[in-house]
Formats: C-alpha cells, structure tokens, sequence
C-alpha cells in the first residue's frame, strides 16, 4: 500500500511541475534553476532521521555529513537565487 | 500525533513550494516567490528536526557548517561565475541524497529491509553519486580548472556500457540480499561516483547549459528517491518538482541547439562533418566609424554571447545603451536559449549591469522585425548568429534557430580575432556584405565608442 500511495504523490507532483514550469519565460531560466535547486535541498529533511539513528556511528557520521551538504544546497540556493532576482529590475522601478 | 502534525507540515511546505515556483514565473514576482519557497523550506526542516531529530550535535554541527559555507559562497560569488556556483550547489544536493540513502541501511527493522526499500536505496546512491561527480567534473569545466573542450576517446561507448552493466549487475545483488556491509553496495558507490565523471567529460563547453539542467533535473530525482528509501512524503513531492523543471530546462535547450538529448550527452561534437569553407573578404571598422553609424542609428540591437560574460563586458554594454536611448534611439537585448554557459546566464549579467528586463527580448521576437534593426551589435557571440545554420545543409549546426543578424540593415561583430566558435565551425556572418568588424577586447571597444560619445 505504501508503494502504491507514494508512487501516487510521485507522479502527481510530476506532472504538477511540468505544469508549473513550462511557461517560464527565458529570461528567468537562471533563477528557476539555482531555485529549483535549492529546493532539491529538501534532503535536509532526511539526513535528520539519519543523523539520528541510535547506536550506530557510521549512520550518525553519514548523517551528518549529509546534513551538511544539504544544508550548503538549501542556504546557498536560496540567498544566490534571492541575490539574482534583486537584480532584476524593471523600468520602471530603475526610473529610466 | 508528532508523525501527524509533521506530515501536515509537510503539506504546507508542499503548497509554499508549488506557489512559490509558479511566483518564479515572472520577474515581477519571482522574489517573493523564491522567499515563499525558502518558507516552505523551513516549515519542512521544523517538521523533521520536531519529528526525527535525536542527534542534536550532529544535526546542529552539520547545520552551522553548511550554512557557513552555503552563506559564503552565495555572497561572495562573482555574477560571471554563476554557472559554476549552481553545479557545485548542485552537487552538494546529489551527494546528500546519496549519504542519506546510505545511511537509511544501516537503520535497523525487525522485518529487515524490503526489496523495494533496496532499490530505492539503490537508486538515491546512484542517481546521487552521478550528480555529485558529474557536477564537479561540470564546475571543473566551466571555471576552467579543466579544459572544458569536449574529451573523447576511442572505446568510450564501450567502456561507458560495461559501466552500465557493472551497475546494473551491482544494483541487482544488492537488492536480492541487501546489507550495509554488502560488497555490492560498495561496488555500486564507486560506479556511481564514476559514471558522473564519464557522463561529463565527453561533453563540450558550449553544450554546457544542457548538462548543468540535467544535473539539476538529477539532484530532484535522487532527492526523490531517498524520499522514497526513507517514506517521506514531502521528499518525493519535492525531489520530483525539482525533477520535472530541470528536465523541462533540458529540453529548451535541446531544442535551442536543434539536438536530440541523446545526441548532446554521447555524441562529444565531433567535428566529424566539416561545412562548405567560408571565403571572402573582412571589411574591418574602426572604433570612430563605429561610433559614427551608431549616432545615426535609431534601433539598435545588442547580441550578447559567452565571450561578452569572458570579457566582463555587462557594464560597458548598459552603458553603451544608455547613451544611445539618450541619443533617441531605440535599443534591445537580444538573447539567444543556449547564449552562455547555462540556461538564461546572459539574462542575468545583464540584469547585475541594470539593464531592465523590459528590454532583454527572445529570439522568437526579435526575428520577425530584425529587418527593421539598423545596428546589431554581436558581442562575444558566434554559433548562436551564424548563419550556416540557416543555409549550409553540410554545416554541423545545420538547423539550429539563430537569431538573424545577418538580415539587420548593419552588423557590427566585436571580436579578439578571426578564430571560428566553439563549434570550429566558420561563420559566413564575418564576411556578410553588411558586417563590419570591430577587432580587439570587447570591452575597451566598447568603451572606445563611448569615448567617442563623450567628446
């Protein structure tokens, strides 16, 4: 059941993303990606729960490890995406 | 009730994700849309440290790391370096997927572990070791730590497909007697960690926008899988978000260079058909004769490329425009899909230079009036307004859309030298009845031009 129910989300949020994504124009291409990317960074979310399985040192080490990798993902994504769209700027707002 | 209220969390974090990126899809919005999306983050990140967290020193250890790192490496990278920063975060993704999945083994069930948990595990260990090195290998190329020409040996595709094999072989054990210890699992690592690097290297510089996608497109898949190895909802709806926008960006560009995926990832451009060789003569412009066609013109088109990001010629360019706007002329940016070295990358350079976005134009809306175009300026771009691709059926980039510069009523090409793009291919352009060269760095010409203004 579990598969199925997974397997369910899975694909439902695939076509949801070709939906999403798909009539974004070109000029945002870069910004899409580095934030699509930090969003891949949701791994983060795991590697707690491997970060925190008892009494084994080499799950914990990996978790951590992968803890901060992701962690480089989410917060490196995001503020380089943040500091991108600051510089898209419109005509008006540049007041030319 | 904690399971419960996390995975409620879960589904908030879902929604801020969906919205958010369908923010990202005008510039008016895309800001707000990035914080809503990095709300969601959060929401998702409470959910699991309140539900799962136990190992608060590694956990908080690994946290205070990785946000130094990711902190100063999104404030300190240089707008021109963009593309290399986006496949290193990349790679930081596909390797947590693959430890995560790693690391789920060695949590122990009394029912042990499934065989579909075993695939799944199998597959984040995969799809994330490939990420990882393949994106190491992209960021080599594209700050030239490597040479970032395509390298192709004989007995590649063999070796390629025995890797195929090996992983395959390796991927099936493991399932049928998964184990933490397993040699398979070991066997696996390394292949995966090695096909990245041989998925890459094959792969030339200016196909680079298609790769750092498609490791963007893998980073969401191996994500998924781990969300998947682990039960975890918001994993998967995520990782597969991800998954789908990278492959979408995949295909723009595939379909900007009139090549099939396959042929981008395995082909290596070989220079294997040679186009008819261009003869004729250059008719070289001085940098005053530039700026006097300039001061006449009233529509003026800049055609930026990868040589324009090289030079670090953004600024000048705005400038440049600026004065003729000031001068009562009309001026656009055309920009070609696959310009640069990553999808939208001279967008971006131009938006650091303050040009408002109102003026960057596609290719698809520039052409039809490119005939009303009295001045396109070429800068630092080659294959993308070379018009074999138009007109040469024996040219390699026979049928890739191009923007039309040669139809403008003036070309100007600003370049160091005659050498052709990075296709080797030549370009009849150069020798076009309206095409003027301006030779030397595209940034002190344009300055030059500027001068002129000036004085």
């Amino acid at each position: 059941m579990d598969i199925v129910f997974l397997t369910f989300i899975l694909v439902l949020a695939v076509f949801l993303g070709f939906e999403l994504i798909s009539k974004v124009p070109a000029t945002l291409h870069t910004p899409l990606m580095s934030g699509a990317n930090a969003i891949s960074g949701i791994t983060l979310a795991g590697a707690f729960l491997a970060a925190g399985i008892s009494g084994n040192d080499m799950a914990n080490w990996l978790g951590g490890a992968a803890v901060t990798f992701a962690t480089i993902n989410v917060v490196g994504g995001y503020l380089v995406t943040d500091r991108m769209l600051s510089m898209f700027k419109s005509k008006r707002s540049t007041g030319k | 009730m904690i399971d419960l209220i996390a995975n409620f969390s879960y589904i908030v974090s879902a929604a801020l994700f969906i919205y958010g990126l369908k923010m990202l899809g005008s510039p008016a919005t895309a800001r707000k849309g990035n914080i809503l999306s990095s709300i969601g983050m959060l929401v998702a990140v409470v959910a699991a440290l309140v539900s799962d967290g136990a190992a608060f020193e590694i956990i908080a250890g690994g946290i205070i790391i990785g946000a130094a790192i990711g902190l100063l490496a999104a404030r300190l990278v240089a707008m021109t370096s963009m593309p290399e920063m986006v496949a290193l975060f990349n790679g930081s993704g596909g390797a947590a997927s693959l430890l995560v999945g790693w690391a789920t083994l060695y949590q122990s069930t009394d029912a042990g572990i499934s065989g579909f948990t075993a695939f799944t595990i199998a597959l984040a260990i995969l799809i994330g070791g490939l990420t990882f090195t393949g994106s190491l290998i992209a960021y080599g190329k594209l700050s030239e730590k490597l040479n970032s020409a395509a390298f192709v040996f004989s007995g590649q595709r063999l070796l390629n497909g025995l890797l195929l094999l090996a992983i395959a072989a390796c991927v099936y054990r493991f399932c049928t007697d998964p184990a933490a210890d397993s040699v398979y699992l070991y066997g696996l690592l390394g292949l995966a960690l090695l096909l990245g690097i041989m998925a890459v290297i094959p792969i030339g510089g200016a196909d680079m926008p298609v790769v750092i996608s498609l490791l963007n497109s893998y980073s969401g898949i191996a994500a998924c899988a781990a969300g998947f190895a682990i039960n975890n909802n918001i994993l998967i709806v995520a990782g597969s978000l991800v998954g789908a926008s990278g492959i979408i960006l995949t295909n723009i560009m595939c379909k900007a260079m009139n090549r099939s995926l396959a042929n981008v990832l395995f082909s290596g451009f070989g220079a294997v058909k040679v186009g008819k060789a261009v003869e004729g003569e250059v008719k070289p412009v001085s940098v005053e004769d530039a700026y006097y066609i300039l001061e006449a013109a009233s529509n003026v088109c800049f055609v930026p490329g990868y040589g324009m990001a090289v030079a670090q010629a953004q600024h000048v360019v705005k400038e440049l425009g600026h004065i003729l706007e000031a001068n009562g002329c009309e001026v656009s940016y055309a920009i070609h899909p696959v310009a640069g070295r990553m999808p939208g990358h001279m967008n971006v350079l131009l938006a650091e230079a303050d040009v408002p976005y109102e003026q960057l134009v596609e290719m698809d809306d520039i052409n039809p009036r490119i005939e009303n175009v009295d001045v396109a300026i070429v800068i630092g771009a080659n294959d993308v307004v070379n018009p074999s691709a138009r007109e040469d059926e024996d040219s390699p980039i026979y049928g890739m859309p191009i923007i039309n510069v040669d139809q403008a009523r003036t070309v100007f090409v600003l370049k160091r030298s005659m050498a052709s793009g990075f296709s080797g291919v030549d370009n009849p352009l150069f020798f076009g009845e309206n095409t003027r060269m301006l030779f030397g760095d595209a940034k002190e010409s344009i300055s030059g031009v500027i001068g002129e203004f000036g004085s």
